[in-house]
């Protein structure tokens, strides 16, 4: 567990004050984003120690920015919690650590690499390391007390997500029981918990993969590069273009090709496939979002293919 | 605000729904026929539908596999669990409760439809207005939803006979009139989930039917904006201090405006200090604003220095709701463990939880016969009863039946944090208003079959 403090600055979005602005009526994103901010300030109002878990990912992205609006002029009162597989692409840290320091938060790094060095964690042997991102996950909200856990997940993402709640209580295992799960009534959230347990909050619920998208463009977002179409060495595992890398491949039998490609999500490059496409500005992306045959999971994720009830186990095991 | 729309379509509004039916109407089907229809479902999930259709012995792929979620439910072939499910088109983005119809119906009905601006309720073709049909109709009237749809499911397996549908559509239409529903409100259709008519295209089979079909009448029905008489309320979730160079103690009130509309020099109250103020300014982060409606998260800044803080409320100063420390109310009970007269509970109103005691419960509702049963001695899992509550400390209510934000509450478990109770200022059904002069037969509000 490491730690790093940047420069405290006030958080801005770059707007500057105007004239009061004429009325106009709220559409879908402008309803999404009220409903987000409202999250984001029931949870510093119910919370003693709160946590945006933050990967540097498109949705996580969205999310600190929500909190941004959230609490503007004032600062983000949060810290950002990251669970690093030690398998990600180096533009994705890079993007991870500026944004971190332009809006001057503290960054909580648990890294998956240091409990394998220690013997806490073993190497798997198709060395994924997803599903041993839960351990460092659940010792890095108890070590820091934090009693509620932002996530970027949205419902629209797999069947067992659907039922999730916006305040999803996990014991102090950190596993989430459907059956034991409260009514969620109005906009009016019941945050109260035990000692021990937290709350995972996920304000992006009622998001889809589009609506992530066309918020990212309204509100002129910056993302990784990896997101936007590029050239890379990729190799082909499972139907899936992943990228070359020290730590887990190619093996000998795969074969590395140079190729245009671009990610529709982050996470362990083991597992996290790259998309064939052009798609080289934000337009295009959500244009090819728009037509896609592919839920983003189905397209890039090993570990959700494992089973049908995959997704359903690991959040009963307490991942996010 | 600019477009952000793909060129050629214009800003899509949104639109939230529930679903609510018995066991077997094909909720499910017809939920997945809604995703399969506006093409909202994609290749692998599709392709996952087909395998386990085929699995299944199926010759055709089973669409409510794409709404049953848990494991446990495709095991059981049933739905347990309220699930979220998104589809849009060009005009409008939907976000659907998918409630179920048989386990804890109330409590997923209300979860449901407590968020709901419209609601779908199924009924089978063959079986027609059942009780179960009138007691979720109930809840939904009880939880305010705006505008109903009977979708009049099946009407393939009874031959497209117009006479059928206009029976239960003319049953149905009686009935939510007794809930109070206006004629307009309510629209019946006949449909197939299973088959695909008239849930997104039109079927060549029910000629007669000249109206619109389910998602033409989703896409274009009014979403019920709210009515301007309602007065402005605020409930502050959090106060924005900060002092930098751009904003010299800086002290806003951050909160999504829960009713009515706030413009800037409004005359307002701080509720329970009482202070009266202006509004100075309306702050977001893309710039100021002139003025902010219903389900706006805006921060206020105000003209004077006054002590505020979270749970308070903001409202007119000619217009602010009276604090009361006993009210009535009505409970949708929502836990196992029953109620009795002299519970000590939390109250969580807008953004304050206070410490409270149930302290009559005067009535309960009797979804069997739609009638109202005074004196119970608890109300259970479920059930539905008219209560008086006794607050720590006095509450800004307003009567459900003119503001569904501000006149909504959680009833929690002050032992173990749990939801006990959806809670509704007020009287809510007209069985229930009507408790005090009800006899033991109770005040019949529907006509009944």
């Amino acid at each position: 567990m490491t730690s790093t403090e940047a420069t405290t600055e006030p958080a801005t979005t770059g707007l500057t004050t105007t004239e009061p602005a004429a009325p106009t009526a709220m559409d879908a994103l402008d309803r999404l984003e009220s409903e987000a901010v409202h999250i984001f300030r029931e949870v510093a109002g119910e919370f003693d120690r709160p946590v945006i878990l933050f990967s540097g990912g498109k949705d996580s992205t969205v999310l600190l920015h929500l909190a941004v609006k959230a609490f503007w002029p004032a600062p983000v009162p949060f810290p950002l919690l990251h669970v690093d597989t030690g398998h990600n692409l180096d533009e994705v840290i890079e993007f991870r650590d500026r944004t971190v320091e332009r809006h001057g938060l503290r960054l909580v790094v648990a890294s998956v690499q240091d409990y394998i060095d220690d013997g806490r964690l073993q190497e798997r042997p198709d060395g994924t390391r997803n599903p041993l991102q839960t351990t460092p996950l659940l010792d890095g909200i108890t070590d820091n007390k934090f009693d509620a856990v932002f996530g970027g997940g949205r419902r629209d993402e797999e069947r067992a997500r659907a039922k999730e709640r916006i305040f999803s209580l996990r014991n102090s295992f950190g596993q989430w029981d459907p059956r034991r799960q409260r009514p969620e009534l109005w906009n009016l959230y019941n945050g109260r918990h035990r000692p021990g347990e937290h709350v995972r909050v996920f304000p992006l619920s009622n998001w889809t993969e589009l609506d992530v998208w066309r918020y990212i463009k309204r509100e002129a977002i910056e993302l990784p590069s990896i997101y936007y179409a590029h050239r890379r060495e990729v190799f082909q595992r499972d139907g899936m273009w992943l990228t070359s890398g020290p730590w887990f491949g190619p093996r000998d039998d795969e074969q590395v090709r140079e190729l245009t490609v671009r990610y529709r999500t982050v996470g362990d490059g083991s597992c996290t496939g790259a998309v064939l496409s052009e798609a080289s500005d934000i337009d295009s992306v959500i244009a090819e979002v728009s037509a896609s045959r592919l839920t983003e999971r189905g397209a890039t994720r090993a570990d959700d293919r494992l089973s049908e009830a995959a997704m359903e186990d690991r959040k009963r095991e307490g991942y996010f | 605000m600019t477009s952000t729309e793909i060129p050629g379509t214009h800003t899509p509004d949104l639109l939230r729904l529930a679903t609510a039916g018995s066991v077997d109407d094909g909720k499910s089907t017809l939920v997945g026929r809604l995703l399969y229809d506006t093409k909202s479902v994609l290749a692998d999930t599709l392709d996952a539908v087909h395998r386990a259709s085929v699995d299944k012995g199926l010759t055709t792929p089973d669409l409510s596999l794409l709404v049953d979620g848990l494991r446990s439910e495709r095991e059981q072939g049933i739905t347990i669990d309220v699930a979220y499910r998104y589809f849009a088109t060009p005009r409008r983005s939907f976000v659907l409760a998918d409630t179920p119809g048989h386990v804890q119906y109330t409590r997923n009905t209300v979860t449901g439809a407590s968020t709901a601006q419209l609601a779908v309720l199924l009924v089978d073709a063959r079986k027609g207005v059942l009780e179960q049909t009138r007691r979720h109709a109930a809840v939904l009237a009880l939880l305010g939803v705006p505008r109903l749809v009977l979708a009049v499911n099946k009407i393939d397996l009874v031959g497209y006979d117009e006479g059928v549908f206009e029976a239960i559509a003319t049953e149905f239409a009686a009935h939510a009139t007794a809930l109070g529903y206006p004629v307009g409100s309510v629209l019946s259709i006949p449909v197939s989930a299973l088959v695909g008519d008239n849930v997104v295209d039109r079927s060549t089979n029910t000629a007669w039917y000249t109206g619109p079909t389910l998602l033409e009448h989703l896409e274009t029905v009014p979403v019920e904006p709210d009515p301007h008489h309602v007065p402005f309320r605020f409930p502050v979730q959090h106060v924005i201090r900060t002092n930098t160079a751009e904003f010299t103690d800086y002290r806003g009130y951050a909160g999504q405006v829960a009713a009515g509309t706030v413009r800037v020099g409004d005359e307002v109250v701080a509720l329970p200090a009482g202070v009266r103020t202006t509004v100075s300014r309306i702050d977001t982060p893309g710039g100021p604003l002139a003025e902010a409606e219903a389900g706006r998260s805006v921060t206020l800044v105000l003209a004077d220095e006054i002590d505020i803080s979270r749970g308070d409320l903001i409202a007119p100063a000619h217009d602010a709701p009276v604090a009361a420390d006993e009210f009535g109310a009505t409970l949708a009970w929502l836990s196992d463990k029953p109620l009795r007269p002299g519970s000590r509970v939390l109250v969580k109103h807008g953004a304050r939880t206070v410490p409270a005691i149930v302290s009559e419960l005067s009535a309960r509702f009797d979804e069997q016969r739609l009638v109202s049963v005074p004196d119970p001695l608890s109300l259970e899992l479920n059930e539905i009863g008219r209560v008086t509550v006794r607050t720590a400390e006095p509450l800004p209510v307003d009567d459900y039946a003119v503001n569904r934000r501000s006149g909504a509450f959680l009833v929690i478990d002050p032992a173990d944090g749990s939801t006990l109770a959806a809670g509704l200022v007020g009287a809510g059904l007209p069985a229930l208003r009507d408790q005090d002069s009800s006899t033991p037969e109770g005040d019949l509000v529907s006509p009944g079959p």
